[in-house]
């Protein structure tokens, strides 16, 4: 430690050569941190702490096939099974396509007694939604976008279900608004709207008596596997058989559907700290170069070789560790510009802190060539300047 | 002239063409991946065939159209009309089955799309690469390529479930490199009983020319019988890939600005060592005579060249390394698409060009240190 200064005044013997190889390993840190983050989002998509017991039940062949509402009895004696609700893809948009919202038919008591304290809705408003037959609670923030009040009246596009008169358009009474009660899962249901399936079977001009799938409760957590296999047992050989599975891994089969993220981003960042492995690398080669008479000094004065080799690795995890402190911090300042572009995607800080250890790695490769070589340093040669 | 001692700074020009190889090389591989899609989509359609979905609906897998509501279709103005004089028209149902990808083993939705009779002269483009084609009334579907290579067990004689029922993989087709290959097609009716549905999902309609759609349009949106989007097929493929292109190259480009300014510190680094070595040199030419322009100019074409190198190697190895690379995503509307990364020259010129640009960034700098340098005290520091 009592060498700092010493190492710290190397470091910052050319200026502008240091500022620009930190800067450019504070831009790789950078990217580091975002794509790191926005890789760990799509690895554990979040399903909320009551949501990861829960089981999702689909109709095996094909999620665009719907599932018989008559199974919900059926779902319910299933020994282990707690609780069960369905639920149906409306496909919906305010006004234009591009204002998607994410609407939900829901059946009131098993919905909220199965996501029980997931949300806070005030008393008064959960009254309200339970007595007014078209009514809906809508995400706070979506009211807020559209500039929806309680007490207005708006129709919902769906891109699916006509009513009975044919028209597409659905309108309901916002009755209250609603939060996450978990903010990590407040993004992913930025765009919710819930509504009674009841008004949404009666209205519906075709696929009556029908649902897009169901979600159980299971008592007991440990049993997910074997009630999920009862639950599809049930249904085995009927003309809708079931696959049922724990939200958590639907959740995960859909987003691994858009590809192998996770490798497009890991080849970004490999291509990105090759180039910065080299480009560092050659920097501190080329610093202990410049040095080769002032080290050589050092040892005449009694410095061991060990303590040459390790004067040099301090310099370099010292200029790695800054700029990937700084990267990694610039980063987590951009986490909320990320999340605007990725909707509904719940990002994490905790993937930022392996970017410390990339960083020592990084700094003991570009570091240790360049140190063994002015531990090797003969004197006499160094300072006859015979490089 | 400069560029004679360039051998003698092997390692530091060397920075200076990794690093920019290194931008272009993710700034291209990641724009192929959007032009890959974008082409996929944009090859799908032509201009002289319709697509008929219901209105207000987007995208097939949504839509829903009446059997009556094909009959009036088929007798619209503009429709062509093989020798019996019968519309060519397919009634198609659109529904996505699970299928696992052979890469990761988790169910992906493959879409099924039952067609009609008429397919082949509807989709004159669709041509079996091996297998026959399905027989109608029985269950039996063939695979596009793209999808065989996406998705298990898709070669032809394997067997797939499907609602209580096998259906057998027949053929395998090539549809011009069209999104239609990334589905299954099977006999529309056939389809239809299986997962119990009466209607169909969209009708895609052989007009006699391009010339024709406006006439065709007209006749289906002022009819009050029907309830119907008309749009040219390649309209309607452009809509369902406009958000997915848009969002890759804007991660694309993104990614390549913030490695582009790292690259240009990198350049710059590089740059001023390599004028502080040739300090006596450059002292040396200006003593006899030279200008501060011509050694701007040596030092901004040595960073030039260095970097159009390194755009060249750069781009060449996002092409060797991913051009033609079949991938998989999930496309506008809950189903798969297959497509392939594309280099395609436009984006080898945009690649190029970045690198130029970081050059010239990265060269400025040091160029003019290298003009302003004073003659005498650089001669006396040798």
């Amino acid at each position: 430690m009592k060498f700092f200064p010493l190492v710290w005044a190397t470091l910052w013997r050319k200026k502008t050569r240091t500022i620009f190889t930190l800067l450019s390993i504070v831009v790789a840190f950078l990217l580091f941190g975002v794509l790191e983050t926005v890789d760990d989002a799509f690895a554990h998509p979040g399903v909320g702490v009551s949501g990861a017991n829960n089981l999702i039940t689909t109709n095996k062949y094909s999620i665009t096939l719907q599932l018989p509402f008559s199974d919900t009895q059926q779902i319910r004696s299933v020994p282990g099974v707690a609780e069960v609700t369905w639920i149906t893809w409306f496909g919906a948009y305010y006004q234009e396509s591009k204002n998607f919202v994410f609407a939900m038919p829901i059946d009131t008591d098993t919905y909220f007694n199965l996501h029980k304290d997931e949300f806070i809705v005030s008393a008064a408003q959960m009254n309200a939604f339970r007595t007014t037959r078209t009514g809906a609670l809508v995400n706070a923030e979506l009211m807020k976008k559209f500039g929806w009040k309680v007490g207005d009246k708006v129709p919902l596009h769906s891109t699916i279900w006509t009513q009975k008169n044919g028209s597409l358009d659905w309108t309901f009474d916002i009755v209250g608004s609603f939060l996450a009660k978990d903010p990590t899962q407040q993004s992913q249901q930025a765009t919710s709207v819930l509504f009674h399936y009841e008004l949404f079977d009666e209205g519906r001009s075709f696929g009556k008596g029908n649902v897009g799938w169901f979600e159980e409760r299971i008592a007991n957590p440990s049993e997910a596997g074997a009630v999920a296999g009862r639950i599809d047992a049930l249904f085995a050989n009927s003309s809708d058989e079931t696959k049922t599975q724990p939200a958590k891994d639907f959740t995960m089969a859909f987003v691994k559907q858009f590809g192998d993220i996770g490798f497009v981003l890991r080849a970004i960042l490999g291509a990105v700290f090759f180039t910065l492995l080299l480009l560092t690398g050659n920097t501190m080669m080329q610093s202990v170069r410049e040095r080769i008479p002032e080290l050589a000094v050092l040892k005449t004065l009694g410095f061991s070789d060990g303590t040459v080799l390790g004067l040099v690795i301090t310099e370099s995890l010292l200029l790695c560790l800054t700029a990937a402190v700084i990267g990694l911090a610039l980063s987590y300042a951009a986490l909320p510009i990320i999340k605007h572009g990725l909707q509904g995607v719940e990002l994490s800080p905790r993937a930022l802190l392996p970017g410390l250890g990339v960083a020592v790695i990084l700094a003991l490769i570009v570091g240790f060539p360049p140190a063994l070589r002015a531990m090797r340093l003969n004197i006499v040669d160094a300072l006859a300047d015979k490089r | 002239m400069s560029l004679q001692t360039l051998p003698q700074r092997l390692g530091a020009s060397s920075v200076i063409v990794i690093g920019i190889a290194g931008v272009v090389a993710v700034l291209v591989s990641v724009l192929a991946m959007g032009a890959g899609f974008k082409h996929t989509l944009a090859d799908s359609g032509r201009a002289d065939r319709a697509i008929v979905l219901r209105g207000g609906s987007d995208a097939e897998l949504n839509s829903n159209v009446t059997r009556s509501d094909v009959d009036t279709i088929s007798n619209a103005p503009g429709i062509a009309k093989d020798a019996q004089g019968k519309a060519l028209i397919s009634s198609e149902i659109v529904t996505v089955v699970n299928v696992p990808k052979i890469d990761t083993g988790t169910d992906a939705n493959v879409t099924l799309r039952g067609v009609g009779l008429k397919l082949p002269e509807v989709r004159p483009e669709l041509s079996l690469v091996a297998g026959r084609m399905f027989r109608p009334g029985v269950r039996e579907v063939i695979a596009g390529v793209g999808a065989a290579q996406q998705f298990r067990g898709l070669e032809p004689g394997n067997v797939l479930h499907l609602r209580n029922a096998d259906w057998t993989v027949t053929g395998l087709f090539t549809s011009n490199g069209d999104i239609h290959e990334s589905e299954l097609l099977a006999d529309v009716d056939t389809v239809g009983s299986s997962i119990e549905r009466t209607g169909y999902s969209s009708a895609i309609a052989l007009l006699t020319s391009a010339a024709a759609f406006t006439g065709f349009k007209d006749a289906l949106t002022t009819d009050p019988q029907l309830k119907v989007d008309v749009q040219r097929e390649p309209d309607y493929y452009a809509a369902q890939s406009k958000d997915l292109t848009k969002a890759i190259n804007v991660v694309g480009n993104m990614v390549a600005v913030i490695m582009a300014i790292g690259a240009m510190f990198g350049a710059l680094n590089s740059m001023y060592s390599a004028v502080a070595a040739r300090g006596l040199e450059i002292a040396t030419l200006r003593a006899i005579g030279f200008g501060a322009l011509p050694v701007l100019l040596s030092v901004m074409i040595e960073a030039l060249l260095l970097s159009l190198l390194g755009g060249i190697i750069g781009a060449s190895l996002a092409w060797i390394l991913f051009n033609g690379h079949s991938v998989s995503t999930l496309g506008g509307a809950f189903a798969q698409v297959v497509f392939k990364l594309t280099v395609t020259r436009t984006l080898v010129v945009t690649g190029i060009l970045w690198a130029c640009v970081i050059g010239v960034l990265g060269g400025l700098f040091p160029a003019l240190r290298a003009a302003r340098l004073p003659v005498a005290e650089a001669l006396r520091a040798a």
